[in-house]
């Protein structure tokens, strides 16, 4: 990495550690997530077409509580049906 | 006098626990308080040497929980502060020769007589550290800027609010500010908003540390430090007192030194 890109130090530490500390305090791994947002999708398409690829899902740090945030937008039905 | 009893933990080892517990019972002492300090690390004891009183022991908390002497027998006068005690540890034992409800019993004891009881806690979460906040009215969590460091708090953090502990407060040790204004180290702000606890010192690195735990005489009585003045500020914040942070950012540098001899710092 070139020198002068590269990210000051603190700032990883505060990256590395904010990513850390969100799955320390919900004992969910990484890859629990992507699993637990994989069936979350599965279930909401089940009723709502949804795009999958614009879908954000995450944990977020609120004070020392953490809430799963979910940003799930949603496809236009009206245009389908037109169709 | 009904004692604050006050525990001090960390999670991970080696942040300064025990120097923040010796540094917080001599101020306390220098402002009048009578203070009772008991080391919780049974069989790794440490409390004694950093400060000064290791040459004194003759019976620890052990001997009281098992009955071979009373505790006023076990509690060593300090030499410099009469109304100051160290309940040591054991040191052939093992944290299993405590129970949490040994502790309580203890600190009960103690609150009729003193105004501070402090509780060095060893490292980890386990059975030690259950004992040292079993009768906490109050924990202080001891952190570094560093990523370990402030991951292990965290960790105590959590555990003391699911055993509704309360919120405890936070002191950021051996905080160096010209790193962090190189912006390679976590400043202050950083780990409390990672950590979302309220903070009640920051103790700036400082050499007098060692060369005060080397003669067994914490750095708080040493005028001239500034961890000293760190350490002395948290103890006025434990007693209630409304004391402002002190401005860490121009400590190494010479116009810092300028302004603090005007006396504008």
């Amino acid at each position: 990495m070139n020198f002068f890109t590269r990210k000051k130090s603190a700032t990883s530490a505060k990256e590395r550690l904010q990513l850390v500390l969100v799955h320390d305090r919900t004992d969910l791994t990484p890859a629990q997530l992507e699993s637990l947002k994989d069936d979350l999708l599965k279930a909401i398409s089940h009723y709502i077409d949804i795009d999958p690829d614009a879908v954000q899902i995450g944990l977020e740090r609120d004070g020392r509580s953490q809430r799963l945030v979910a940003d799930i937008p949603l496809r236009n039905v009206s245009r389908h049906r037109a169709g | 006098m009904t004692a604050q009893v006050i525990t001090v933990t960390s999670g991970k080892g080696g942040v300064g626990k025990t120097t923040a517990v010796a540094n917080l019972a001599n101020a306390l002492a220098m402002d009048g308080k009578k203070v009772v300090c008991i080391d919780g690390d049974i069989g790794l004891r440490n409390l004694d040497v950093v400060m000064g009183l290791e040459n004194r022991i003759v019976y620890d908390i052990v001997d009281v929980i098992e009955g071979r002497c009373k505790l006023k027998q076990a509690m060593i006068r300090d030499k410099h502060y009469p109304e100051m005690y160290l309940i040591p540890a054991a040191q052939t034992r093992d944290k299993n020769a405590v129970s949490p409800s040994d502790m309580v019993r203890i600190c009960n004891d103690l609150r009729a007589d003193a105004d501070f009881v402090i509780i060095d806690s060893p490292a980890g979460i386990e059975r030690g550290f259950r004992n040292a906040i079993a009768a906490a009215d109050r924990v202080l969590v001891v952190t570094n800027p560093e990523v370990s460091a402030v991951r292990d708090a965290d960790r105590v953090v959590g555990i003391l609010e699911a055993e509704e502990k309360g919120t405890p407060h936070l002191i950021i040790n051996r905080l160096n500010p010209a790193l962090v204004k190189n912006n390679d180290m976590l400043s202050a702000e950083d780990v409390l908003d990672l950590l979302g606890i309220q903070l009640i010192g920051i103790v700036p690195e400082d050499e007098s540390v060692i060369i005060g735990s080397n003669r067994g005489a914490p750095v708080v009585t040493d005028g001239k430090s500034r961890a000293g003045l760190a350490f002395r500020n948290i103890a006025k914040r434990l007693q209630g007192l409304d004391v402002p942070f002190m401005d860490l950012d121009h400590q190494n540098s010479l116009w810092g030194a300028i302004q603090r001899l005007a006396g504008r710092k």
